[in-house]
């Protein structure tokens, strides 16, 4: 009796172990015709302890995800290529992982939603990572929308910064004096707007969003202040200690990375106001619609042509020493800078990316192709 | 208590006498109700508790049913593709222009649509991955060749929500995704029965892509299984076999208590701290490859090792000692008696528990994201050093995509993910169910 159980027992596991490489095979004739070739370990490289790499790595920022996302799906598909791997690591910590050095176990490529520092591009140096090419691919607009049920809202840049900033200038009272933020309603704010209480949902710190939202609404607000402005120079912690910290009493809400769920609580909540991408107002232009800033609503057009004030210019950064080592590295480049991609009627505009005016596509389309690289001086 | 002993009704003289000292049976039958009535309420805050976690799970299963279940179908549209041998290179059929071909069937349909703005939004409609089918079909059937065939090819997503009711017609048109005029070309194809929804078998058998008509989780399955795989392949033997010695074997004293706490504690940390340390030890210190199954394998590895060897030692535990105490009496030597015995009545048990730590590594996404699997990988990993993402993370991904489509494909990973966690879980239950033995 006891035996028959183990037996049994034993059967079952072989089943169970049965089972599973079957699903495990058929896995050899998923990619055919994909180059396998080794890559050769470049120059700066530690040996021997990495397997050779056969696709490009890319990581970096959360924004220009949705666009690397795409060029890479059509260039494995189009070109014998392997399919870029991307990993969104948000612009910071990209640099960080592509400043690391120059091997197979770094990545080759990193995006970034904001142009590289001094620091970073000195780290790069330090770490053997010598020439960077710079591309820049297009804007991105930062749109504040509310659901389609309520007006749409029309706000001043001042407006922005006096309904969300911690601390504002005392209403009423004297320059360099600051209270804490004690609107609650927008028509507090700006007599012409509506009593609707003040409620935003934004991303939270660690989001490149956000980062551009407060330098480009936030701090263009604050220096309506013609006192806070000349603090720029005097104290610059100081200004940017006004300018970029939102206030934490419940109006502003921090509602995570995801803008689909801003988007889906913004439905709900016809008081309520959003901040996220312009590709999310794009696609759910059904339920939701873009505020007037400064009296310029979210378009393509607006952002394309500068009009729209809260547009941010997209990169990445490619090591010159992968392109040749790493199969693909230049191809993509390629592709990336193709008319057919980030063109005026390209398949990236269709995801929502702004492209950048004929000429200066033409000069980093050069810079992609004669891989010119960036001097830290510069920046 | 004792106000209402004075406030009890008074019959007659030997009522007087009862009043003085009450009998015991009244002050029992009393408490009696009383504790029935205790009792009662103890069993309905039970009761309450699970009809309450009850419709929170249902509430929850329902949810991502009815937003995932659409995603297990896919508008597809029919069309007469023409593959005529002068636009096809017979020897180098790949390299052939198949988006070309798509696109001239798509413009026979419509031939009133003429300039370059309009064809583009005609295009529009049909998924921007026709072609690699098309160019699929024809290279396993070279034959195709010169013929004319009926051809389904996916609809563009805009047109698949349209179709499935979740985005409306009756807005105005520059809220739209699509214009009147594509609401008229979509119209035509209904007419002509030449759209359709049909099951969505590109979902169980593509990679990730970033049109939703085109993505899949067969991608993140192969990733889950490989990483799974790497991890019971280590954690089970080297779990059974420190549970083993622990239990059997190691002398009780300070060192073996101290190892105790620390497996104890262990299966107490945060997963993402195990993912910190695959960082540290196995990419930056070994330098093994970025966004792989084997990495991702050891990190869980490390995550589940101390279920494995909790569940394994309890199970070892459950083994009566009279089992051992016989075979030592009838001369059988230590590793005879926990290899013979001890081991194979011990073993369902430790199965259950290695079973549950595999569904909770089949669930995490946390440690993996420090290592790099929280990644966009489109070709379906064929191996442990492939790049591969695994489910949950799958899930993560799409959840934050703007594109309407994948929320409901989103729901519908989801699905995939409970599914293969219920029959884990069914797995466990069965083989407890069949294998353990009570004494």
């Amino acid at each position: 009796m006891e035996m028959k159980k183990t037996v049994s027992l034993a059967a079952f596991l072989l089943l169970l172990a049965g089972s599973l490489s079957v699903i495990g095979c058929g896995s050899k004739a998923d990619q055919p015709g994909k180059k396998d070739e080794a890559v050769r370990q470049t120059g700066q490289a530690s040996e021997g302890a990495q397997s050779a790499r056969g696709y490009i790595s890319i990581v970096g920022s959360s924004t220009v995800y949705p666009f690397a996302t795409v060029v890479a799906e059509r260039f494995g598909k189009t070109t014998d290529f392997k399919t870029p791997k991307i990993e969104s690591t948000g612009s910071g910590g990209g640099f960080k992982l592509f400043s690391a050095g120059v091997g197979v176990e770094h990545p080759d490529i990193t995006n970034a939603s904001r142009r590289i520092k001094k620091s970073e591009c000195e780290k790069c140096a330090e770490n053997g990572v010598a020439e960077v090419v710079e591309i820049k691919i297009g804007y991105d607009g930062i749109v504040m929308a509310n659901s389609k049920k309520a007006m749409p809202f029309m706000l001043s840049r001042k407006d922005i910064f006096l309904a969300l900033a911690k601390e504002v200038p005392a209403p009423g009272g004297a320059e360099g004096e600051l209270v804490v933020n004690p609107y609650t309603a927008w028509k507090e704010v700006n007599q012409n707007l509506p009593e609707i209480k003040i409620e935003v949902l934004g991303p939270p710190p660690t989001s490149g969003t956000r980062d551009a939202f407060v330098e480009l609404a936030m701090e263009a607000g604050a220096k309506e202040f013609g006192w806070i402005k000349a603090l720029k120079k005097e104290d610059k912690d100081k200004f940017k200690k006004i300018s970029h910290t939102l206030r934490e009493d419940g109006a502003y809400i921090e509602a995570g990375e995801n803008d689909n769920l801003i988007v889906q609580k913004l439905d709900a909540n016809a008081d309520a106001l959003g901040i996220f991408g312009f590709g999310f107002l794009d696609q759910n232009s059904d339920k939701i619609q873009g505020t007037f800033i400064d009296g310029v609503q979210p378009a393509f057009d607006a952002i394309a042509d500068g009009s729209y004030p809260l547009s941010r210019p997209l990169f990445f950064y490619v090591k010159k020493a992968h392109v040749g080592t790493i199969p693909g590295v230049g191809e993509y480049l390629a592709e990336f800078t193709s008319e057919n991609a980030w063109g005026d009627e390209g398949y990236l505009t269709e995801k929502g990316l702004i492209p950048m005016p004929q000429e200066e596509r033409d000069v980093f389309a050069k810079a992609a192709a004669e891989l010119t690289p960036i001097s830290c001086d510069e920046l | 208590m004792s106000s209402q002993k004075e406030q009890r009704p008074v019959a007659g003289n030997r009522g007087y006498i009862r009043q003085k000292k009450e009998r015991t049976i009244d002050i029992v039958s009393r408490r009696l109700a009383q504790r029935y009535r205790k009792e009662k309420r103890f069993k309905l805050y039970g009761l309450f508790s699970i009809i309450l976690s009850t419709v929170f799970l249902a509430v929850l299963l329902t949810s991502i049913v009815s937003n995932g279940y659409s995603a297990f179908f896919q508008t597809y549209i029919k069309l007469d593709v023409t593959l005529e041998s002068t636009m096809l290179d017979r020897e180098n059929l790949g390299k052939s222009d198949f988006q070309g071909i798509i696109k001239q069937s798509i413009t026979k349909l419509y031939p009133e649509v003429a300039d370059r703005k309009s064809k583009r939004e005609l295009y529009a409609l049909f998924s921007s991955g026709a072609a690699f089918q098309l160019r699929e079909t024809v290279m396993k059937n070279p034959g195709l060749v010169g013929k004319t065939i009926p051809y389904w090819v996916p609809a563009d997503d805009d047109v698949d929500m349209l179709m499935k009711g979740h985005s409306k017609r009756g807005v105005p048109e520059n809220e739209r995704r699509l214009d009147d005029r594509q609401l008229g070309w979509i119209d035509k194809l209904v007419d002509q029965n030449r759209i359709e929804k049909k099951f969505n078998v590109t979902f169980f058998t593509a990679g990730d892509s970033r049109e939703p008509e085109l993505a899949g989780i067969w991608g993140a399955v192969k990733g889950s299984f490989f990483t799974l795989l790497v991890t019971l392949a280590l954690s089970f033997p080297i779990g059974i076999a420190a549970a083993v010695y622990l239990e059997e074997f190691a002398p009780k004293n300070l060192a073996t208590d101290f190892i105790e706490v620390n497996i104890n504690n262990l299966a107490a940390v945060p997963s993402i701290v195990f993912g910190l340390l695959g960082l540290a030890v196995f990419l930056n210190f070994f330098g093994m490859p970025r966004s792989t199954s084997l990495v991702g394998g050891l990190v869980l590895m490390l995550m589940t090792l101390p279920t494995i060897i909790i569940a394994s030692r309890a199970a070892l535990k459950a083994v009566p000692p009279s089992i051992r105490e016989a075979a030592l009496g009838v001369g059988s030597s230590k590793m005879q008696m926990v290899s013979n015995h001890v081991l194979p009545l011990a073993l369902p048990g430790m199965l259950t528990g290695t079973i549950i730590g595999m569904a909770q590594a089949l669930g995490e996404t946390a440690p993996l994201l420090m290592i790099g699997m929280v990644a966009f990988i489109v070709d379906i990993p064929g191996g442990f050093t492939d790049p591969a993402a695994v489910m949950p993370v799958q899930i993560y991904l799409w959840a934050d995509s703007p594109e309407r489509a994948f929320l409901e494909r989103t729901s519908a990973a989801i699905m995939v993910l409970l599914a293969f966690l219920i029959m884990m879980n069914a797995v466990a239950v069965i083989m407890r169910r069949r294998f353990e033995k009570r004494w």
